[in-house]
This record gives C-alpha cells, structure tokens and sequence, in this order.
C-alpha cells in the first residue's frame, strides 16, 4: 500500500494538522518511506496470536464511582488562551 | 570547594550532607553556578534558581531539627520538561505548549520533592520526547558536553538529552527522563551516564506529558549505578491516579547492591548482532561477557527471534498512542490558539503550527494506522508481533536472569546529521526498543570509549520488576568497566 498527496491531505484533515499546499508532496515521499519499511511486519506468521492490549501482567484496579476531585474551574481554566466565565471559549460553532 | 562539589555522586553528597561538610545550599549553589558556566549546550528550558535555594534551604533547615527525608534530601536535580511542575513553564519541547504552567504536580516530582530533592530545572528535550537526537525541540538542540574528534558538536541523544547532558557535564547530580522506546537509555549511552528505565508501572505516568501511554516509563540518569537506585528509589511506587501504576511495595533498590552476581544467569541475544555495527561495539560488548564472567555469572548465547520486528512495530505502535494522545492540543485549553474563520480551521491552524515536523509526522502516521481500512493490516498486526516479542522474553527469561546487549548500535553523532532520513534516525533505538515493547526494566551503563573517545553503553534486560537484578549486575559491569572519562572541561 502507498500513500499519494490526496491521502496525506485527507489523514491530515482527520488529524485536523494543516499542511502547507507545498509540503505535501516531501511528506507523501516520508509518510510512504517509513510505510514501505514498517510493512516487513506482514512477513511475521501472527495466526492465532492475540494482539497485545496490556503490556503489564496487572488487572486494572476498580474503584467506587464517587467524585473524588474537582470544584476548582480557575485552576483548570487557569492556561485556557480564552475563556468566558467558567467557560472555554472557542469560535463560533452554531449559526 | 564549589568545583569539587559538582563532581561528587549523589550517594557521596548524601554522606557529606549527613556529615555535615557542607550544607544542601551550598550544594545547589555549586550546580546552580555550574548550570551558568554551561549554558552554551542548551540543556534547559527553563532554570529555577529561586525554587532551588529555596528547597535547599528548607532541606538544611529539616536537617538542623533531625527531620532527614532520605538519601535524595538536599540533592540538586534536574526535570525533564515532560512533568508538569506546579506553576512552573512546562513544554514538553513543543510550540504547542507555549506559556502552559500546570496547576498541579506530577506524581514522580511530588515524589521526589517530598524526598526532598531540589529542582534546578527542567531540561530540554526532543518534542514531545520523539527523537533521538534532541534536535527536535522547538527550543534548539542540545548540545553534547562531549565533542567529536575533530570538534564537532555533537548530539546528546534523545530524547532525554538535556537531562543526559545536564548530568554528564556535572551541571546536576542525577535528573529524571522518560523511555518510550529508548529516551533515557540512548542519551545516557551517548553522554557516558546511566540511564534506567524501570519496568512499566514501576513509576506513576501521571501528570507526564503523554507520548505513548503503553511504553511511557520515567527513570533516573546518574553518574552512577548506586545514584540510579537511590533515586529510582525516590521517584518511584504505587499512584491511585495512573491505573497501570503497579500496586507493589518497593524494595530497597540500593540494598540490592551487593556485589556478588556468583550462579547469575546471563543471556547474550544473537540477534543483536547488526551487520555493519561497528567494531569498537562488538568489542565492548565482548569485554562485559568476560567481566561478569570474571565475577562468577554464567553468559549463554540464546535467541530473541522476533527481535528485527521489534523496531518497526514500535513505528505503528507508538505514532498510533501518539496521534491519540496529541488530540488534545486543539488551542482550547492550554498553550497555543491561532484562530480560524471556524473551529475546523482554529484546530487545524493551531496544530499546524503548533507542531514540528517529527511530531507531525508522527500523527500523520499514526491516523494513517488506526484510520477505517487499514487499522487490521498495521494496528491490530503489530500489536500481535508485540504479542510474540514479548514471548520471546519470557522464553529467554524461564533460562536466564538477565540479558546483555550493546545500548545503542554507534556513539553519539554531530548535530545535523541523519535529519534527511526518519527511518535511517530510528535505527537508533534498536537495541532499546524491544525490551520497551515488552516493558521490561532496562539500564545502560556506561563502559568505553571508541576509537574516537566517545563514550559507549551496554545494556541490561531484566525480569518485570526484578530491577534489583539489574541493577546489581550494572554494577558489577560498572566496577569492572572502571569508566572514569568525562568531557573536556567538565568537572576540573
């Protein structure tokens, strides 16, 4: 499989990264060099192998579900670049 | 006075502070004029010389009413900028992080403040911790204390380098970095330091700038064996707040130091031979077979066989963590906005301009595998290669107690060079990258110097949370390696 500009554009936009017009094209040839080198992976037989979903051998703890934290919005809000209130602030979304 | 206290191990100051040669302010005071006269390599982001005296102060103070924390109580460090410090600028290296000052405190620097240990500051660092080299940083490349041959700067490694450098040009006496695949053992094998990376839950990931939260892992870089457990010691144990945080006691890290490796079993991985590595590698590696031989462990070749795919299901593994993680950057609650007509476009300029090219690489790749279609033949597929390199370990380790390896497959390299090529950068954490994909507990010790006299690691592979193996055998390759060499100009 290979990447071509149209592809980089549309992960782009899902990543939500603009990419400059004229930087596509240096990143089709990098995304599709590092693509081409991963895919040496498809030679491993992994039939009937489980994919891996937790490194450590430890069943995640549960805890009761209680509010344990929290009542401070100006310490959360304290590095928003805008906020209204107790509110972040962001541009419009609805008309 | 000030010159020889830069150049002590913590374990030494904590025997002159217990002594009473000198106080924990003038400690600081040394390492903070030493943080001065070494500016030029770039190894902070931020220096914080007031909160400094000030905990060294509080320390001294602690000491005179018989209140004594511990080793670390009144030892000057340095912070990776990846922890977030209350009220301290906290970058993680990026743009994207601009004048970020987190409310709260990491839960490994809570740690070793409450130690009592003194933050010199926080150190620079490959963006986001992705990079070898540490020239991915918004704020410039490290420079190495070490120089080439011929003068040239050199890198640090990454992506921890400007805790590695801060350490090995005696600007700090031990500092904190992260290990996702490789960043706190590579730069301590570049710089001629240890590097420990615990085992995964050893230390609370919580309140670290995320990279990829399977393989995160934070550890020490000392100028010692005996300093990496003291202050693992320090930073580590159980935190409610981070989930995989490993519900165990610790033990008493530097009382496993023993001395005696006699009946230990060590295995010596066949696949971690590269074609074209070179032979001041082989040979140091050869040299650490015979002295813990010499000391009475028994070394076994034996097979690691999905070793050579470690490395690249790493490059799926960790840009897909990556790509999720860096969601958050959105210019909402912290650091950079650059506005947009809409909220698409306010995101997207943001993060456009907000990220370098590594890290946007690495989310491009890392949407790329997890997006609609291609999520079974990258994703799924290498977290089943995980699946098999991590058996391949527990095999090895049913046979023998540790693993012996080289660090990292050459010495340190000049800043600006391997940029042109991601995959060619990559190859740098080979030999680091597998024990990560298994969260195994890995150290790199520093034993020689190649024919360019620059410094070389070997690196030790241990049982999940039997870093008291590991580390015992670290030393013995310590004492045995006798490394003594430091930068020109450093610690004279």
């Amino acid at each position: 499989m290979s990447l071509d500009k149209d592809t980089v554009r549309r992960i782009a936009f899902l990543a939500r990264v603009r990419v400059p017009e004229d930087a596509l094209e240096p990143l089709v040839g990098e995304l599709n060099k590092i693509i081409g080198w991963v895919e040496q992976l498809s030679e491993v037989d992994t039939e009937g192998v489980e994919p891996m979903t937790s490194v450590a051998e430890i069943t995640l703890p549960l805890r009761t579900d209680e509010v344990t934290d929290g009542y401070y919005s100006n310490r959360v809000l304290a590095n928003a670049p805008d906020n209204k209130g107790p509110f972040y602030a962001v541009p419009k979304v609805i008309d | 006075m000030t010159a020889l206290l830069t150049v002590l191990t913590i374990a030494k100051a904590r025997d002159g502070l217990v002594a009473g040669d000198f106080s924990a302010e003038e400690l600081t005071t040394a390492h903070l004029e030493a943080m001065g006269s070494k500016r030029d390599l770039n190894a902070f982001v931020t220096e914080t010389p007031e909160l400094a005296l000030e905990r060294a102060r509080a320390s001294d103070a602690r000491r005179a009413g018989g209140d004594v924390r511990g080793a670390m109580d009144g030892i000057p460090v340095a912070v990776k900028d990846l922890f977030c410090t209350e009220g301290v600028l906290t970058t993680a290296g990026s743009h994207i992080l601009d004048g970020f000052r987190p409310s709260y405190e990491s839960t490994v620097t809570a740690n070793l403040i409450e130690a009592g240990a003194v933050m010199l500051g926080k150190t620079n660092m490959d963006e986001f911790a992705m990079g070898s080299s540490n020239m991915t940083s918004y704020y410039g490349s490290v420079k190495s204390p070490w120089r080439g041959s011929e003068g040239q700067d050199l890198v640090p490694g990454g992506s921890s380098g400007g805790s590695a450098a801060a350490v090995a040009a005696r600007v700090s006496m031990g500092a904190t970095g992260t290990d996702t695949g490789g960043s706190i053992r590579q730069p301590a094998s570049f710089c001629g330091i240890v590097g420990l990376k615990p085992t995964y839950g050893r230390c609370s990931r919580w309140g670290i700038v995320a990279f990829a939260s399977s393989l995160d892992q934070a550890g020490p870089l000392t100028r010692s064996v005996r300093d990496a457990a003291i202050m693992l010691g320090a930073m580590a144990g159980h935190d409610a707040k981070d989930s995989t945080s490993a519900p165990f006691a610790l033990p008493d890290f530097e009382a496993a130091l023993t001395g005696d490796i006699r009946g230990l079993k060590v295995g010596i991985p066949k696949e971690y031979t590269l074609d074209g590595m070179s032979n001041d590698i082989q040979a140091l590696w050869d040299d650490g077979v015979k002295w813990l031989e010499e000391q009475g462990a028994e070394c076994q070749e034996l097979s690691l066989p999905h070793t050579k795919y470690a490395l690249p299901t790493y490059y799926i593994v960790a840009p897909a963590e990556a790509s999720s993680n860096l969601a958050r950057y959105d210019g909402v609650r912290y650091g950079l906005r650059v506005n947009g007509a809409s909220i698409d476009e306010m995101y997207e300029n943001t993060r456009g301009e907000g990220f370098g090219e590594e890290v946007r690489r690495r989310i491009l790749i890392g949407t790329y595998v997890l997006s609609a279609g291609y999520y079974d033949a990258y994703y799924l597929k290498a977290q089943k290669v995980r699946t098999l390199i991590a058996r391949d370990f527990r095999q090895a380790f049913e046979v023998v107690d540790v693993l012996l390896t080289p660090t990292a497959p050459t010495a340190a390299f000049a800043i600006g060079e391997k940029t042109d090529d991601p995959v060619a950068m990559y190859l740098n954490d080979v030999f680091t990258v597998p024990a990560s994909m298994a969260g195994l507990p890995a150290i790199s010790v520093p034993a020689g110097l190649d024919a360019d006299g620059l410094p070389l690691g070997l690196h030790l592979i241990g049982r999940p949370f039997d870093e008291e193996t590991v580390l015992r055998t670290a030393e013995a390759l310590e004492t045995a390696a006798g490394f003594t060499a430091r930068p020109d100009g450093v610690g004279a």
